[in-house]
């Protein structure tokens, strides 16, 4: 079944390669002036399609964005597959074209800055229609044969097409949240070096690298093929090569909204999401002691009574990163839930505080037993 | 000739007209310049120079270069300002990860966090620049000015720091470092040196600062540090309130420090003016008295100053109100209420593991050998009870440390 179904998929990507206009174009050099250019996904009739070829996938547990959603897609070229791994992102051949698309629902019919916290529409049959929706930006992530390259694409205000923005942006919004709150808030669209903030995960080797092609991030059921695990589908799409027989018992994120799954879980699989890409062994903040991949075991290195290096304000004048069973005494809570630049963490990325986020891990660190000296 | 001098004169005059507001007004920054300088630092190629011309210049996002051997040079501290005031994203003024990078001649100002950081690379100058947080200093402000983290081969020079919440130049996690002819002032510690190797901090001026100089190993870092020479620094009057974040290390300074040495190795303090700092002149602790936890610290963290020398500095004027109480009680019950903590104070910890036959072995001392310098231990070990005067009892003197060479031409 699953190879019968991969070869029927490859003999219409090749043919997609061949003829369909609409296929993918993968640029060597360059920054294309318009997202259109890669031919990953058009608009037409107030629809988004995502061209033959472009796989759209998700992951277990994402970063926050200032709650907005994110269509992700992976294009690899024709006839080529990523390499499985069991921790690393995986590798992807050079052609390799990753988007992701940062959208809102709106509260209007028309374009008012004013934004809601989901639901989550999304494409089904490789199109999304767009009525109540607004594209912000789409980032690409580029396999070039001397690396990866981060090009970020601001959608215009008619919402037909995505141009090239290098230098970012500060986009006002007002966020509604769930119990009827508004917000105002400066959705902030990285420039280009900012990128690499986050996708430089090694920050000696500062190679851009994907952060969510991961096993543990995909090890779920697929949102879009019903029915798949999504690890089996790419491999049975001919995306993904060296799968284990047995998905379910490689590493796995659960989603950090389900009320099910221990508490300690959903804590890590966020932290992993929101923090591991600059708190790791090798990323930008190992100059603060605090790694937080999801296999560090708990203790002073996970944050566990471990007090601040150069936080500065970013303590919150609180003395550890973790006090067990108090959060309002952690470091980790003031400084999700701060909105001050200086002090807030991810530094990049987020302009409102994610109060289901904070909750998670408040309640997490209240679940703890001990005490710090 | 005439005509110049007409306009000076017509000049004087119409700012004596126009009073003393008038003079110190800044121009309004300007916006515009954001998006063309973000461009230049994204497309930057190395070798190339940056050049920002005078003016000032107002930024809401974040700058960041990622591109090695990068020069980015303004028009003096004075006339090229970046001024962060309306920042609204980021955590830093300018955030750099490359080598090969130097900064000259441009002031960064009002940065909603760290001013000018640069987080791991090789040769890196930054000389002339000054960063500052303007109006009185507060705990709001960005914790560091200057702030070269993980790097090799640094010059720091002739750089001016005000106002920090945390240091006003703070090198960490660093190897081979010079630091000379900077100021820094109005920060809670003027300079710090933190799981450094190899630093030398010659010609500075610290003053008004809580902390003038410090020396500090910190825990679960990646690397500890030893080796720093501070010399030739005027260090006076460090007695403003400490308004660092609670919470943070620096936040533990006395206010009134003149040089803080905690739990590093192999320093040497010598030919320093360090005169007028109210709760002393000369800090030596470890990381055990310096009321910083020591849960969630790694077991192999040594907390322990060793290897310490100081020498030939000239001292004065300090310890006459010390920050704290457990220190003002020292002082008025040891030295009276109109006496003074001497120029050295050393907390009096000891590794009891390195001991041997009941001593600290040579090359791991506490060595004071500075005329005119009175040394005490305070006893913190045993929090406070008995301290002592050991003058004559730590006049030791240990091998000298090397100078610090820089490599590749840096700072000749």
């Amino acid at each position: 079944m699953r190879f019968l179904v991969a070869l029927l998929l490859l003999a219409i990507a090749a043919c997609a390669r061949e003829e369909a206009p609409s296929s993918p174009v993968f640029h060597e050099e360059g920054y294309p002036a318009t997202l259109s250019e890669w031919r990953l996904m058009s608009v037409e009739a107030g629809t988004l399609s995502l061209a033959p070829g472009v796989t759209p996938y998700d992951l277990a547990t994402p970063l926050f964005t200032d709650y907005a959603l994110k269509l992700r897609t992976i294009t690899l070229p024709a006839g080529e597959s990523a390499v499985y791994d069991d921790n690393d992102v995986f590798d992807m051949p050079v052609g390799t074209i990753i988007s992701k698309t940062f959208y809102y629902p709106m509260t209007d019919a028309e374009w008012t800055g004013d934004v809601v916290v989901g639901p989550s529409p999304t494409v089904e049959n490789g199109s999304m229609p767009l009525a109540g929706l607004r594209l912000v930006e789409t980032r690409l992530l580029v396999h070039r044969a001397d690396g990866w390259v981060a090009i970020p694409y601001r959608w215009n205000d008619e919402q037909t097409e995505a141009v090239l923005h290098r230098t970012g942006a500060a986009i006002p919004m007002t966020l509604h949240r769930p119990d009827g709150r508004e917000e105002a808030f400066a959705y902030v669209m990285p420039n280009q070096n900012q990128c690499a903030g986050c996708h430089a995960t090694n920050n000696t080797t500062r190679a851009i690298m994907p952060i969510g092609l991961k096993t543990r991030h995909l090890n779920k059921p697929s949102s879009f093929i019903p029915g798949f695990n999504q690890l089996d589908w790419l491999l049975t799409a001919g995306l993904l090569a060296g799968v284990p027989a047995d998905a379910s018992a490689a590493p796995k994120n659960v989603d950090w909204t389900d009320e099910t799954a221990h508490l300690d879980l959903r804590a890590r699989a966020y932290l992993d999401a929101n923090c591991a890409h600059c708190h790791s062994d090798v990323g930008p903040a190992d100059t603060s002691g605090l790694d937080l991949r999801p296999d560090v075991p708990f203790g002073p290195k996970y944050g566990a009574c471990k007090t601040p290096v150069a936080a500065g304000g970013g303590s919150g004048g609180r003395p550890f990163d973790i006090v067990p069973g108090e959060p309002e005494n952690s470091i980790f809570v003031y400084r999700m839930a701060t909105t001050k630049p200086g002090d807030m963490m991810p530094e990049l990325g987020r302009s409102t505080t994610h109060e289901e986020g904070v909750a998670l891990i408040a309640d997490w660190i209240r679940s703890m037993e001990g005490a710090c000296g | 000739m005439t005509i110049y001098l007409r306009a000076a004169l017509l000049s004087a005059l119409a700012l004596a007209g126009c009073g003393r507001k008038e003079q110190t007004r800044t121009a309004p920054a300007d916006a515009s310049y954001q998006d063309g300088l973000m461009t230049q630092l994204i497309d930057a190629k190395p070798g190339d120079v940056i050049e920002i011309p005078e003016g000032r210049f107002s930024f809401d996002r974040s700058l960041s270069l990622a591109v090695d051997g990068v020069t980015i040079r303004g028009a003096g501290m004075d006339k090229t300002v970046l001024s962060f005031k309306d920042q609204i994203a980021g955590a830093e003024g300018l955030l750099v990860t490359a080598s090969d990078f130097t900064i000259e001649d441009l002031a960064i100002e009002d940065t909603k966090g760290d001013a000018l950081k640069v987080n791991e690379g090789e040769n890196i100058v930054i000389r002339r620049v000054r960063t500052e947080w303007t109006g009185e200093p507060k705990t709001e402000n960005g914790a560091y000015g200057i702030y070269p983290v993980q790097t090799k081969n640094v010059l720091l020079e002739s750089n001016v720091a005000i106002g920090a919440s945390d240091a006003g130049i703070y090198v960490g996690q660093s190897q081979n470092v010079v630091v000379r002819y900077n100021r820094a002032e109005k920060n809670v510690a003027g300079i710090e040196i933190e799981n450094t190797f190899d630093a030398d901090v010659y010609e500075n001026v610290a003053t008004d600062n809580t902390g003038g100089i410090l020396v500090f190993n910190m825990p679960n870092l990646s690397q500890p540090g030893a080796r720093t020479r501070v010399f030739n620094n005027d260090v006076t009057a460090n007695n403003r309130k400490n308004f660092g974040h609670p919470g943070t290390p620096v936040a533990t300074i006395p206010a009134g420090s003149g040089v803080v040495i905690n739990s590093n190795d192999q320093v040497e303090i010598f030919d320093n003016d360090i005169k007028d700092n109210k709760t002393a002149n000369v800090i030596i602790a470890s990381v055990y008295s310096s009321g910083l936890s020591q849960d969630g610290m790694s077991d192999d963290f040594d907390g322990y100053p060793e290897g310490i020398y100081v020498y030939a500095n000239r001292m004065g004027g300090g310890g006459k109100n010390p920050d704290g109480l457990d220190l003002q009680a020292l002082k008025i019950a040891k030295f009276g209420p109109m006496g003074a903590i001497p120029d050295v104070l050393w907390d009096g910890f000891v590794d009891p593991a390195k001991q041997v036959d009941g001593a600290t072995p040579a090359a791991l001392r506490v060595c004071v050998d500075n005329e005119g310098a009175d040394v005490v231990n305070v006893d913190a070990p045993n929090k406070f009870k008995n301290p002592e005067m050991v003058t004559e009892a730590v006049r030791c003197s240990l091998e000298m440390l090397p100078a610090v060479t820089l490599a590749n031409g840096l700072g000749e």
